[in-house]
């Protein structure tokens, strides 16, 4: 018996010595020689690469077999496999063990520094650097949320932006001429456009400011203020920028006018985000902030809807934002355990970086092309409802949502205490975001390193 | 008498005595080999599924681990974190707590009367058991998306019927107050796996105990009290340890209940970002554990929290089991 009980102990310890390891098992020197590319090739040993991509719908993996199909006609001997629906999640777990992908595409910008700052993903600065490519041809907030404390390790891939959609109709049968511009215009118009039920429920809202619910996040009301996430040392500034209390106390006063359980009501009845039974789609709501990608729901799902779209309203005190709006987007990388490197930043380069396959992605896919030039090419299919969001991901008042290593656990901590507010359980405005400022700071800290925060 | 070595009955010249030994010892290799292999695969998943992760878990604590570079030791930094900084800490566990306080009493009381009234029916004993049964084999995530769809406060049946009596329903899973009851009516409606152990007990519960109760005068609620739970008493404390050990590592549920009540369940790929929906009060501690660990990429942090839970766990069990001497009753006499 005794003799068993030294066997487990024994293999505890294996397990321990195991496990001390680190649990990842890789070789940091080969990682390092990784990131020095070979002279340019004159041209590229054949190779059969695997790219995965978050996109799941065969249509959309129709366009992006589409675009790869060009690269290999324009690089014979090179055979991509597309593979869809990976979360980060796989992407993650490829990334430790097993087999990894040559290109790896993610939805969760929020996820680079996670990727750049561990090495997961390569540093793709050389490349661009030996191939005389700047990253100045793409604009400054998808150049931001691809890189994480000097690590460019992604470029973007089709980005997301956030403007307003009104319901044309209803903005008609109301007497309104054109999409409110200012925060009081915005707040004017949903209340005329709100219809009420003769028991008091809501049939209709104009236009609703509840948090966290379908595409209305602080993140993308944010830009409506001008509200900035951390200063320059990047410590969080959601209690010192008063641009964030301004917000939240203009959405609590609408919420308000509506009535908070009213409100509450109202969304758990309409249908899922992300179906048919879309509530702006259905003609729920008056006016709605979402993405790009909704031009294309709707041209699909609700043909017959009359709707234009705008930039998001701004705060009367900063009108100047009017036009910007917030963005985000899908990155891509090359995954440190790829085996084909080379071939890999071709591919990515091509994907990411050539305006040809940019605009095809753009077509087919409806997110906003991520490079300067391809956002100004003839052939992106024309519709005034798309382009608007093109010009609002140009804007130089557009911004986007800071890269942590903690992905986006300071949005969620955020979030979770704008519901609070919003459902009238805060009652020192100030003082919370000031509170909620040193959570995230210290959350940040902890994540970045373990070391203590005073 | 010689002492030296003489030849056995047999005739034949007597093994030396460390040969013997030698023998002796080889033969007792040969049964503890035999044995170790037929322990071996309880052994190979003991240690691949159970000591390995502990420990590594344990080690991982101590260290910053971001699940894609290799891990650093910090010492006590995210206990430090844990215990003096991290405030979503306590909403999380005031959440589990409050399951373990409501649920798990609720539940044995719940599955118990259930086995107790279906060893009453005199009829479709079999159909009763199968439908009372029947809940425990739905998946939880269909589950929970059902519960959701009835307890929906605008369009969901049960507000609808409440409506239709003048009673306004509330919020269910979209308030606070009442999204942990909710998550309980759904865990309780589940509880069959409960409900057939104590059926068996019940039906065990020997005949002549209460006959020979029934002789001396006791009523049904003294024959409940003075025959039957303590007949069951094994069951009942297996059925709290093991509701109990549930409670804590409630997830499932809470996840798919926030995500879809919050209405921003999204196919865009993009990590979840209403756990704890409404108010952080579906964020049970694992829920938020999940969080850290796989969307923080705070894995070590996430195992502090796991060593944590499994502290608690254990605590909680042993403080269940040592006070149960008082009334649990073994059959056969033991206490």
């Amino acid at each position: 018996m005794r003799r068993i009980a030294m066997a487990m102990a024994a293999a505890l310890l294996l397990a321990f010595g195991v496990g001390a390891c680190g649990g990842t098992g890789d070789d940091d020197t080969a990682d390092k020689a990784a990131g020095a590319p070979a002279p340019k090739p004159g041209r590229l040993e054949p190779a059969d690469l695997t790219l995965w991509v978050g996109f799941s719908a065969p249509r959309e993996l129709r366009v992006f077999k589409g675009a790869v199909k060009e690269f290999e006609q324009l690089n014979p001997g090179i055979n991509v496999k597309v593979v869809g629906g990976i979360s980060d999640d796989k992407l993650i777990a490829a990334s430790r063990g097993g087999k990894a992908p040559d290109v790896a595409q993610s939805f969760s910008a929020d996820n680079a520094g996670a990727f750049c700052g561990s090495g997961a993903w390569i540093d793709l600065e050389p490349y661009l650097e030996r191939d005389g490519i700047s990253d100045d041809i793409f604009p400054p907030a998808p150049r931001s949320y691809t890189q994480f404390k000097g690590t460019r390790c992604a470029l973007p891939m089709l980005a997301d932006t956030y403007g307003l959609y009104y319901n044309q109709d209803m903005l008609e049968k109301a007497g309104l001429d054109g999409p409110p511009k200012t925060v009081s215009e915005l707040t004017e118009y949903a209340k005329k456009l709100t219809v009420k039920n003769p028991d008091g429920s809501l049939e209709v809202v104009g236009f609703n400011p509840s948090m966290n619910w379908y595409s209305n996040t602080p993140a993308n009301f944010g830009p409506m203020f001008g509200g900035k996430w951390v200063d320059e040392s990047g410590k969080s500034t959601l209690g010192s920028d008063p641009a964030w209390a301004k917000l939240l106390t203009w959405q609590k006063d609408l919420i308000d006018w509506y009535g908070y359980d009213k409100l509450v009501k109202f969304q758990a009845g309409l249908g899922d985000e992300y179906s048919t039974s879309n509530a702006f789609e259905k003609g729920k709501l008056a006016l709605h902030v979402d993405g790009e990608w909704r031009t294309a729901f709707i041209a699909d799902e609700a043909p017959d809807l009359d709707y234009g779209t705008a930039p998001v309203p701004v705060d009367e005190d900063n009108s100047d934002l009017y036009g910007g709006g917030y963005t985000t987007g899908n990155i891509a990388g090359i995954p440190k355990r790829a085996g084909h490197k080379e071939q890999a930043w071709a591919l990515l380069k091509f994907l990411t970086t050539d305006d040809r396959a940019m605009v095809m992605l753009s077509n087919g896919l409806r997110n906003v092309p991520t490079t300067a030039s391809s956002a100004k090419s003839p052939d992106l299919k024309p519709d005034p409802k798309f382009d608007t969001f093109v010009k609002i991901f140009e804007n130089e008042h557009t911004t986007t949502t800071p890269i942590t290593a903690a992905g986006s656990a300071y949005q969620e901590l955020f979030n979770g205490f704008v519901n609070k507010w919003q459902a009238g359980r805060v009652s020192d405005l100030e003082g919370g975001l000031a509170d909620i400022d040193k959570q995230i700071d210290a959350q940040l800290a902890n994540v970045e390193g373990g070391q203590d925060v005073p | 008498m010689s002492l030296a070595p003489a030849s056995d009955r047999t005739g034949r010249p007597s093994v030396p005595a460390d040969a013997r030994r030698r023998a002796r010892r080889r033969a007792q290799w040969r049964r503890r080999l035999t044995v170790l292999a037929f322990m071996s695969p309880w052994l190979v998943g003991f240690t691949a599924f159970f000591a390995y992760p502990l420990v590594s878990t344990v080690y991982l604590s101590f260290t910053h681990y971001d699940l894609l570079s290799p891990s650093r030791w910090i010492g006590l930094a995210n206990y430090r974190y844990l215990f003096s900084q991290d405030k979503q800490i306590w909403p999380a566990v005031y959440n589990t707590l409050w399951l373990v306080a409501i649920l798990v009493p609720l539940k044995v009381m719940f599955a118990f009367g259930v086995a107790l009234m279906l060893t009453r029916a005199r009829r479709g004993i079999g159909f009763f058991r199968t439908v009372f049964y029947l809940p425990a084999l739905a998946p939880p995530v269909a589950a929970t998306l059902g519960f959701v769809y009835l307890l929906n406060p605008a369009t969901g049946p049960v507000n609808g019927a409440l409506g239709l009596i003048g009673i306004e329903g509330p919020l269910w899973f979209n308030d606070p107050g009442w999204s942990k009851p909710a998550l309980t009516l759904l865990l309780l409606w589940g509880v069959g796996n409960t409900m057939i152990i104590f059926l068996a007990a019940l039906i065990d519960v020997p005949k002549h105990l209460y006959e020979s109760a029934e002789l001396d005068g006791a009523g049904a609620w003294r024959r409940l009290r003075w025959v039957t739970l303590p007949s069951i008493s094994p069951v009942i404390l297996f059925s709290v340890v093991i509701g109990t050990i549930e409670a804590l590592q409630l997830f499932t549920q809470a996840f798919v209940a926030s995500t879809i009540a919050a209405g921003s369940a999204s196919s865009a790929g993009d990590p979840a970002n209403d756990l704890g929906y409404p108010e952080d009060s579906t964020l049970f501690y694992p829920v938020l554990l999940f969080q850290q660990g796989f969307r923080f990429f705070n894995m070590g942090y996430a195992a502090a929290m796991a060593v944590l839970l499994f502290v608690v766990s254990f605590a909680i069990t042993l403080v269940i089991v040592r006070n149960s001497r008082r009334w649990v009753h073994y059959a056969g006499g033991g206490t």
